[in-house]
């Protein structure tokens, strides 16, 4: 008898922002599914974030912004991911991030954007699919 | 207020009620919902009667505006003397563009500002800081030195405005900045008001922009509020603060009673550090949210007001009434705002604004309809002013006191709170004080597990959200959104390199020397960082000395 693996997320607050209203409450919805999952806290940098996903070795990356960063560090997380040959790590992101900018990140990278409003169980469900599809 | 008889009357007339006709009607059309509560999750009853309020003492529960215990007012005639002061909280990108938003907003009829700070100048970093890529300007003004200071105020006479300005770990490196400038246009100190937020406690808790541990940070708020004590007195010396408390996810009730938890421990700090409360304690000053439900947000803060004015003079033996009152200052609440349908957040607004002056705030931010999309646009920012201004000199809510008091409804609510909030304080108390409580945990988890019981009612529909998850309908993207050039950073660490090229290395050298030297002492670190300022130190630089000597807070997390 196989068991399933969990899927394993790392949730993380790249810069200064400091609301993790968003972070904490997926971070608690995500485990109450199944999956296990590190918060980083707040202010990290790409690099902390990437260097958490190795360690962990991490399934998806959730990336939270509020404060209109998401264009400089979503990608760079994604590039870093990249570079350390983590190319099949899922990243995902959320808070107020203008749907003009989706698409771009999207470009670079970033699966999914969840904006405000959005019902947990969609991510819960986005992730799995992407997670077991693969 | 009744007697016994009236209200056994009224009592068995109300089971009759219930029995008879609601009964009756029930049975045909039940109600909406099995049970009604608050946002907050306080229950309704269907009708509230005298019963709901029988050992009512108006003497004792209510007093008088501007009396002991201040439930309904802190001043003895409120709006009809003069209006909330409307402080729209604004700042973005560059010194010199809100510079010109300011002066738009006060042409408008704004009577107060209110200064955000980008993050890095909230976290104590210079813009050319590794930490500061992608932040500067963003959130707020990039404030590096009194050369930036100097262009945010441009124009702005210092003693005809009052400024607010949201700052925390730095507080007082801000605060030297303004008096520095307040000394260049030949003001002396006692001629400037205004407000520092200087909250350190919510930060740790919340709001996430902390710098050191609680010990050091609580002594930099208390040498701020002694300093001003003695050198600026008609400065609020702090804004102890609700409004995050609630932001992120908190109850209304706990929202109240964690702000009063931790203006608890600045009093006593500061009575520790050898104040009398009655020194500081007419200085105080806080800040909360108002969110939709109009009913328990009045509640909320005249249950709030009763608490605090007890808790000064039983508690800390405040002799001073002015000690015992409590002033705020609303934000109408961010997090309440959709990304769905933003139209819609102008009456969400307008109700919050509502509950507000009903409230009896002094004063009043009213968030724009575009913020749960971006930083807000000029027209966003327009309505949101005249939704103040409407219900101001429109709505009648100004013209009478309290007006909603003696409803047995919002009595009861305001009893009903004020029995949470001294719940909680018994439960902080017997852990030690809020800085134990914030330590294991405890305030973060019950804020946590509030946010995360509202996300379920929404998402079971339980609880009804317009555009979320009912009433929705297909939109196309929003636009003329605002955005901060992301040149930012590059013009600001020229900015940056060329004063520390220019400024006087001898003078600026000796100011942080002896600023370093103070911070080890139990001296006042204020003047040393005014000259620190004026010596055209940065903020990242004067934060850095004391990072060299307190080491940096790293919280545990909480999930």
């Amino acid at each position: 008898m196989t068991t399933k693996k969990r899927i394993k997320v790392i949730m993380a607050k790249p810069g200064l922002d400091g609301h993790d209203r968003g972070a904490k409450l997926l971070a608690r919805v995500f485990a109450e599914a199944g999956m296990e999952v590190v918060y980083t806290g707040l202010r990290q940098t790409p690099e902390m974030i990437v260097d958490a996903a190795l360690q962990e070795d991490a399934d998806v990356v959730g990336l939270s912004s509020l404060s209109g960063v998401h264009n400089y560090f979503f990608p760079r997380v994604v590039e870093l991911l990249k570079e350390k040959g983590l190319d099949d790590v899922l990243v995902v992101g959320g808070g107020i991030i203008p749907e003009e900018d989706v698409a771009g990140l999207r470009k670079a990278g970033v699966a999914a954007i969840f904006g405000p409003g959005t019902r947990t169980d969609d991510i819960i469900k986005f992730i799995e699919d992407k997670i077991s599809g693969t | 207020m009744f007697d016994k008889e009236k209200l056994e009357s009224v009592k068995t007339k109300k089971e009759e009620w219930d029995c008879g006709p609601v009964e009756k009607v029930c049975a045909k059309f039940p109600e909406r919902r099995p049970t009604f509560t608050t946002i907050s999750g306080e229950e309704v009853e269907r009708l509230y009667t005298p019963v709901d309020i029988a050992g009512f003492d108006y003497d004792n529960k209510l007093g008088f505006p501007g009396e002991y215990p201040f439930t309904r007012g802190v001043q003895p005639t409120m709006y009809r003397g003069r209006l909330w002061t409307m402080r729209q909280y604004a700042g973005f990108g560059t010194a010199r563009e809100t510079n010109e938003r300011y002066r738009y907003l006060l042409k408008q009829g704004q009577t107060g500002l209110s200064v955000a700070f980008d993050l890095p100048t909230q976290s104590g970093y210079d813009s050319d800081h590794p930490l500061s890529m992608g932040e500067v300007g963003k959130v707020g003004v990039a404030i590096d030195s009194i050369d930036d200071m100097r262009v945010l105020f441009d124009q702005i006479p210092l003693d005809k405005v009052t400024t607010s300005m949201t700052i925390n770990a730095p507080a007082t490196v801000l605060l030297a900045m303004y008096l520095a400038l307040a000394e260049e246009q030949n003001l002396p100190y006692n001629k400037v008001g205004g407000t520092v937020q200087n909250d350190i406690l919510k930060e740790i808790i919340c709001r996430g922009q902390y710098i050191y541990p609680p010990l050091p940070s609580m002594r930099l708020t208390v040498d701020l509020i002694k300093y001003c004590y003695e050198h600026v007195p008609t400065w609020n010396t702090i804004s102890i603060s609700g409004y995050h408390i609630r932001e992120a996810g908190s109850t209304a009730a706990q929202e109240m009673a964690f702000t009063i938890a931790n203006g608890i421990s600045y009093v006593q700090a500061c009575i520790d550090a050898a104040m009398d409360v009655d020194s500081f304690g007419p200085r105080l000053s806080f800040f909360y949210n108002a969110f939709t439900n109009v009913l328990e947000e009045v509640a909320k803060f005249r249950a709030g007001r009763r608490y605090w004015a007890k808790v000064m003079k039983e508690r800390f033996g405040a002799k001073n009434p002015r000690s015992m009152m409590m002033r705020y200052h609303v934000q109408t609440g961010g997090v309440t705002l959709t990304a769905q349908q933003p139209l819609n957040n102008i009456v969400r607004v307008a109700l919050q604004t509502l509950a507000t002056a009903y409230g009896g705030a002094q004063s009043l931010h009213t968030n724009s309809f575009d913020e749960a999309l971006c930083l807000p646009t000029e027209e966003a920012v327009t309505v949101a002013l005249r939704t103040q201004q409407i219900v101001a000199e429109e709505s009648g809510a100004a013209d009478s006191i309290d007006p909603l008091a003696g409803s047995y409804y919002v009595e009861a609510m305001t009893d009903q709170i004020e029995e949470k909030i001294d719940e909680y304080m018994k439960k902080i108390d017997s852990m030690g004080g809020t800085l134990k409580a914030i330590e294991e945990g405890y305030i973060q988890r019950e804020i946590q597990d509030s946010a995360y019981r509202f996300q379920k009612e929404i998402e079971a529909n339980e609880r009804i959200y317009v555009g979320i998850n009912k009433y929705t309908m297909e939109e196309p993207p929003p636009t003329n959104l605002l955005r901060v050039d992301p040149k930012q950073q590059e013009i600001e660490t020229k900015k940056l390199k060329k004063l520390r090229a220019e400024r006087d290395q001898k003078v600026w050298k000796a100011a942080l020397g002896r600023l370093d030297e103070v911070s080890r002492t139990d001296e006042n670190v204020m003047p040393a960082v005014i000259e620190a300022v004026k010596a055209r130190a940065t903020v990242g630089e004067i934060c850095d000395v004391w990072r060299n000597i307190w080491g940096e807070y790293r919280p545990k997390e909480f999930v």
